[in-house]
C-alpha cells in the first residue's frame, strides 16, 4: 500500500507491505537511520520519534497509522546548520557514551522542555522513565537536559 | 609518574593533554549520524534470519524446509545438514556445522544431532527482506524428540543426570579445560584448612560460612548484535561489518572457523551501541551471515532480535559460591576459602585468558591482609545457553568481589562490629604495595584507607549510622552498604596471558603528517568510552599535538595494527601505554630530526610540551610541527636516520594494573512491600591517572546503574522445563532513570608505577564493585529481621520474603 507522511517537514511517499512498522518506513524508506530499533516491546525507547510533535515508540506503530501525519526525527532538531540546546547540552554534559539511545532520549528531552521550559530533576527523571540507556546511569542525561533548560536557543522563549 | 596538572589549552578549546573535554564522536552521534551495522546496506544485500529450538533439551528427528523455501523472496534455508555438507578446509573439523569457541570448547553453528539450549540455533534463512526472512522461519518445521533438560548446576553433577554433551563422548556434565583440568584452584589449600579449623578450635575466632549465588544475568546493550558479510568471489575479499569489540581476534577465529586466508578478510566494527561483554564473543549468527554471503554471492545482513540477544548470544555469571571467612573475634581476618559450582550452560563459550579457566576469580581474597586463602571452581555443562564472561566482569573479578564484600559483611554481622570499621582493620596498607596476594596476584599500588575514608566523609558515615539508629527506633528500615574492591585489570602479560594462543600485546600506530597533524590507529575498539577523544588526548599529552589536530581510527582490521580488543577494562592500561609510548617514540624521532636542523647534538636538546630547545637557549627550538615538515623535507639527517616521524609499537604490559575503589549505598526498604529505595550511591574510584575525568565519571556512573540493576532486577531465570524466563525487556527488567540516584562521586589518584602515564583503567570498575553495596545495604536494612543474607535480585518480592525468612531460591529452576 502506498504511504505518505511528513517527517521533518519533506513528504516521504512509499509503497510497503501494510504491516511496515514506523521504525521501518523511517529507516529503510525513508533513510533515516538517526533513529534505533532496540527491542520489539515498547520498553527501550530507542526508537522515539515524534509523531504530530509527541514522542511515540516506533517500534509498535505501522506506518499505516502514521500516513497524513507529521513526523519529527533526531535529523529534524538541527537547525540551518545550528545544533538545537538539546543536542549542545548532551555534549557539554557527557549525556551519551555508546550513543544509541541518544537519539530518543534527544526527542524526549527536547518535549520535555518544549512542555515545562524549567522542569525539576524529579520531572525530567519521569519523562525519560520510558527510555533504557545502559552506558551513562541517566544523571548526565539529566544534567543534559538541565543544561538545554538553561541555554534556550535565541528564537525560543524562555520561561 | 604524571599527575594531572595545569595543561595547556589548545586553538580549539581543548586541553593539550589531560582533562575534561568534550567528546569528538558526540557531533555525530547527536545528529543521528552514527552509523551502526544495521545502518550498513549495501547494494543487493540480503537479509536473514534464525530459526530457534523452542526446547532446552530435544534431539531433533527431522527438518522440512520445503515450505519456507516455497515462500516467494526466499533464497535459501540452510541446516545443520546442510553445514555438515560444506566442507572446510581448516584445522578445526572438516565441516561447519560446529566451531571452536574462545575456551577451546566447540559449538554448533547450526544444531545437527540434538539442541542443547532454549534458543539456540537451529536453521537459517536468507530472503530478500528481514520480513520475508521472519516469515520464512515461521514455515520451517522440525520434529523434536525432547529431551529431559539439566537446568541447575547441582543437578548437573548428580551421577544420573542427562548427559549434554554426548556430542564428544561424555559420560557426564563436567567441563575440562585445555590442559585436561575438571576443577581449577588457586591459593594454598592445606595452610587455608589448617588456618579454618584452628579458628574454629579457638575460643577467640569465629569462622562464617556463607552461601551466595551470583545468578544469570545479560549485559543487555541497546543495540544487539549483528553483522553485514560480503565475499567478493572475484577478489577473495570477505568484508564482515559486525558489532565485534574485539575485531583483530574476530578476524583471526573467522579465518579459522572458514578456512579462508587471513590477508582475505577485512572486520570492520562500525560505531557500536554499548558492548559491556555481549559483543567479545563469536556466535553462531555472525558465522552464519558469512556462510550467507558464500552460498549466495550477495551481500548478507544479520541483526538479532531483542529475545535472541538475552536467550542465545552470552550471559553473565551463574556462579554458585560458598565462602568460608575466619577471623579473631576482634576483627582481623585471617582466612577466607571459597567452593564455586559454575553453571557454564552447553557450550564452554567463556572469553578469558586460557591460563585462567575461572576468569581472575582468584583475586576473590580482595583487597584485605590475611595469609590464607584458597578457592575451587567446578565448572559443569548445563541446558542453558552458553557464554559466561560478559557484562563488565573484568573476568570473573565481579563474582569475586561480590562473594569476598558479602563475607566481609557477614562476618561483621556476627561479630556486631560496624562493617566500615572491620574493614579499615584490614584493608592493606600503602607501603604494602607492590603487595603479593595469597593467591598470587602483585597488586601494583594504593591507598586503601585513604580512599575508604574519602567515601566515608563524602557519605557522612557517623551521621548516617547515627539517622539510621533514630529510624530504627522509629520501625523504618534504612541500610548502608559498603564494598571495598580492587581488581586486576589489563590483560596482559604475553607470558601468562593469551586467547585461543593469541598473546593479548596491542599494537598501535602513529603518523604524522608534514603539517604537524597526526593519526592513531588503535587495535582496541570503542563501544562508547570515547577512545577518539582520550587516545588524542595521549598523544597530546606526549607531543604537545593539540588533540583536535589528532584523528583517532580503530575497528577496522585493514586500517589498524593487531590487538586483542577491548573488554576487561584492558584499553587503557594497555592500549593506552601503547599510545604514550608510541607517542615517545615519535618524539626521540622527532628529536634527532630537529638537531639536524639546529645543527647541534640531540643531546644537547630538551623537551618542553610539543617543542624541542637547545639546553640554555630556550630561543633555539623547533616546534613538533615544524619538525613533522623538517622531517618530511630536503634536510640532511645523520647516516641511519630514515626520515618522516612516523612510528609504531606493541605494548606487552609487564603486569596487571591494580584499579579500586570504595563504594556507600545508602537504601531505604519498605518492609510492607519489599520495595527498596536506593537514596544514594557514593563511589570514591582510584584508577591511576584520569585522562579525561568527566569520562571517567560517566564510565562509573554507568557501572553504578548496571550494580543497582542486577541487585534490584536483573535476572535471567529457567523453569524446570528448560524455559528462559528473561527471554524480553517485558521480563529482564534493566534499571531505568526512576530506580538510579543522582550518584556521588570522588577521587584519589594513585598512579600505577608500571604504566607509562600512571593510568590502571576504569570502564568496569564500577559494574564490579556497585552490586556488593547495594546488597549490603539491603542485608543491613533487613538485619533487625535476622536477615543475613538472600540472594540478588532484590525484588519486592524477594525483599518480602526475606523477611519472612524465606528468600527466593535463585540457585534452582522454578517449579
Amino acid at each position: 500500500m502506498e504511504i505518505s507522511m511528513k517527517i521533518n517537514g519533506a513528504e516521504v511517499t512509499h509503497d510497503v507491505e501494510p504491516r511496515t512498522l514506523l521504525v521501518h518506513f523511517v529507516r529503510e524508506n525513508a533513510g533515516l537511520r538517526g533513529t534505533h530499533w532496540g527491542c520489539d516491546t515498547s520498553n527501550c525507547g530507542a526508537c522515539v520519534l515524534w509523531v504530530d510533535g509527541t514522542p511515540t515508540k516506533s517500534c509498535t506503530m505501522l506506518a499505516a497509522s502514521a500516513a497524513g501525519h507529521d513526523i519529527t526525527t533526531v535529523e529534524g532538531l538541527e537547525k540551518d546548520g545550528k545544533l538545537d540546546p538539546i543536542q549542545q547540552g548532551f555534549i557539554e554534559c557527557h549525556g551519551l557514551q555508546c550513543g544509541f539511545c541518544t537519539p530518543g532520549m534527544l526527542m524526549t528531552g527536547r518535549w520535555i522542555l518544549d512542555n515545562n521550559p524549567k522542569p525539576s530533576e524529579e520531572e525530567i527523571r519521569e519523562g525519560i522513565s520510558g527510555q533504557l540507556c545502559r552506558c551513562t546511569g541517566y544523571k548526565n542525561i539529566v544534567d543534559s537536559i538541565h543544561w538545554a533548560a538553561d541555554h534556550p536557543a535565541e528564537n525560543e522563549v524562555s520561561a | 609518574m604524571t599527575a594531572v596538572q595545569e595543561v595547556p589549552i589548545s586553538a580549539g578549546g581543548n586541553p593539550i593533554g589531560f582533562g575534561s573535554m568534550k567528546r569528538v564522536e558526540d557531533q555525530r552521534f547527536v545528529r543521528g549520524q552514527g552509523n551502526y551495522v544495521d545502518d550498513v546496506n549495501l547494494p543487493g544485500m540480503l537479509h536473514s534470519a534464525i530459526l530457534r529450538s523452542p526446547w532446552a533439551h530435544a534431539r531433533i528427528k527431522s527438518i522440512d524446509t520445503s515450505a519456507a523455501l516455497a515462500l516467494p523472496g526466499v533464497i535459501a534455508v540452510l541446516t545443520g545438514k546442510d553445514l555438515e555438507g560444506i566442507p572446510r578446509p581448516s584445522l578445526l573439523g572438516d565441516n561447519f556445522a560446529w566451531m571452536p569457541t574462545l575456551s577451546y570448547d566447540t559449538q554448533a553453528v547450526l544444531a545437527t544431532d540434538k539442541v542443547r539450549f532454549q534458543g539456540q540455533e537451529v536453521a537459517y534463512v536468507i530472503a530478500e527482506s528481514r520480513y520475508i526472512a521472519k516469515d520464512a522461519v515461521e514455515l520451517i518445521d522440525v520434529d523434536y524428540e525432547p529431551l529431559e533438560p539439566v537446568m541447575d548446576a547441582k543437578r548437573a553433577m548428580d551421577p544420573g543426570a542427562p548427559v549434554i554433551r554426548d556430542d564428544k563422548g561424555q559420560t557426564d556434565n563436567s567441563i575440562t579445560d585445555v590442559h585436561g583440568h575438571k576443577t581449577w584452584e588457586s591459593g594454598n589449600a592445606i595452610s587455608t584448612a589448617e588456618a579454618i579449623a584452628r579458628a574454629e578450635a579457638d575460643p577467640n575466632c569465629v569462622v562464617v560460612t556463607q552461601e551466595v549465588m551470583y545468578p544469570r544475568v545479560h549485559p543487555a546493550p541497546m543495540e544487539t548484535c549483528g553483522s553485514v558479510a560480503h565475499l567478493d568471489k572475484v577478489t577473495g575479499q570477505l568484508t564482515l561489518y559486525t558489532t565485534s569489540q574485539a575485531p583483530h581476534a574476530h578476524r583471526t577465529v573467522y579465518a579459522m572457523v572458514a578456512g579462508l586466508p587471513e590477508q582475505k578478510i577485512r572486520v570492520i566494527a562500525p560505531d557500536i551501541g554499548g558492548g559491556f561483554g555481549n559483543k567479545v564473543g563469536v556466535y553462531p549468527g555472525y558465522v552464519l551471515s558469512i556462510l550467507g554471503t558464500i552460498v549466495t554471492g550477495k551481500p548478507v545482513k544479520w541483526i538479532e532480535d531483542r529475545g535472541e540477544n538475552l536467550m542465545s548470544t552470552s550471559f553473565a555469571r551463574d556462579y554458585h559460591m560458598t565462602g568460608k571467612i575466619a577471623a579473631t573475634k576482634d576483627g582481623k581476618i585471617l582466612a577466607v576459602d571459597v567452593d564455586v559450582l559454575a553453571d557454564h550452560g552447553a557450550f564452554n563459550g567463556v572469553a578469558q585468558p586460557t591460563n585462567y579457566p575461572a576468569g581472575f576469580f582468584h583475586i576473590f581474597s580482595g583487597s584485605y591482609d590475611y595469609p590464607d586463602a584458597h578457592c575451587k571452581v567446578t565448572p559443569v555443562y548445563t541446558n542453558k545457553a552458553p557464554g559466561g564472561v560478559a557484562y563488565a566482569c573484568s573476568f570473573r573479578i565481579t563474582e569475586a568481589v561480590y562473594v569476598i564484600e558479602r563475607l566481609v559483611d557477614c562476618l561483621a554481622a556476627e561479630l556486631g562490629m560496624d562493617p566500615a570499621e572491620l574493614r579499615l582493620k584490614n584493608l592493606l596498607k600503602p607501603d604494602q604495595f607492590p603487595y603479593t596476594s595469597p593467591t598470587g596476584w602483585v597488586y601494583d599500588s594504593g591507598q586503601y584507607e585513604k580512599t575508604m575514608r574519602v567515601a566515608m566523609e563524602i557519605a557522612g558515615y557517623d551521621e548516617l549510622r547515627r539517622e539510621q539508629a533514630e529510624k530504627r527506633a522509629r520501625g523504618e528500615y534504612m541500610g548502608i552498604g559498603i564494598s571495598f574492591f580492587t581488581e586486576g585489570v589489563g590483560a596482559g602479560p604475553r607470558k601468562d596471558m593469551d586467547i585461543l594462543g593469541l598473546g593479548m600485546a596491542d599494537g598501535i600506530e602513529l603518523r604524522v603528517h608534514p603539517t604537524g597533524k597526526a593519526v592513531l590507529r588503535l587495535s582496541v575498539m570503542s563501544q562508547g568510552q570515547g577512545h577518539e577523544t582520550t587516545y588524542a588526548q595521549i598523544v597530546a599529552h606526549e607531543l604537545g599535538i593539540p588533540p583536535e589536530d589528532i584523528d583517532v581510527v580503530n575497528g577496522d582490521t585493514d586500517q589498524t595494527p593487531f590487538g586483542l580488543g577491548t573488554y576487561g577494562s584492558r584499553s587503557m592500561p594497555v592500549s593506552g601505554a601503547a599510545a604514550a609510548i608510541v607517542s615517545r617514540k615519535v618524539k626521540e624521532r622527532a628529536r634527532i630530526v630537529a638537531a639536524a636542523a639546529l645543527e647541534c647534538s640531540p643531546d644537547d636538546l630538551e623537551w618542553e610540551l610539543g617543542r624541542w630547545s637547545v639546553k640554555g637557549d630556550k630561543e633555539r627550538g623547533k616546534t613538533i610541527q615544524e619538525i613533522a615538515l623538517l622531517s618530511h623535507s630536503s634536510l640532511e639527517l645523520p647516516e641511519g636516520v630514515e626520515g618522516h616521524l612516523d612510528a609504531t609499537a606493541v605494548y606487552n604490559p609487564p603486569n596487571l594494573t591494580y584499579p579500586y575503589g570504595a563504594y556507600i549505598c545508602v537504601v531505604d526498604v519498605d518492609p510492607g512491600t519489599g520495595v527498596v529505595k536506593v537514596r544514594r550511591f557514593i563511589a570514591v574510584d582510584d584508577c591511576g591517572t584520569r585522562v579525561n575525568p568527566m569520562l571517567v565519571d560517566g564510565q562509573v556512573h554507568g557501572g553504578i546503574a548496571d550494580g543497582i540493576g542486577m541487585a534490584l532486577m536483573e535476572l535471567i531465570a529457567f523453569d524446570t522445563d528448560g524455559n528462559n524466563l528473561g527471554g524480553s525487556f517485558m521480563d529482564y527488567l534493566l534499571p531505568t532513570s526512576m530506580e538510579c540516584p543522582s550518584f556521588e562521586l570522588g577521587e584519589t589518584v594513585t598512579p600505577s608505577p608500571h604504566h607509562p602515564i600512571g593510568a590502571k583503567g576504569v570502564g568496569e570498575s564500577a559494574t564490579v564493585g556497585s552490586p556488593a553495596a547495594v546488597v549490603n545495604a539491603v542485608m543491613d536494612a533487613l538485619a533487625p529481621f535476622g536477615v543475613r543474607h538472600a540472594d540478588m535480585p532484590l525484588t519486592p518480592s524477594n525483599v518480602w520474603r526475606a523477611i519472612q525468612g524465606n528468600p527466593i531460591r535463585v540457585d534452582m529452576a522454578i517449579e
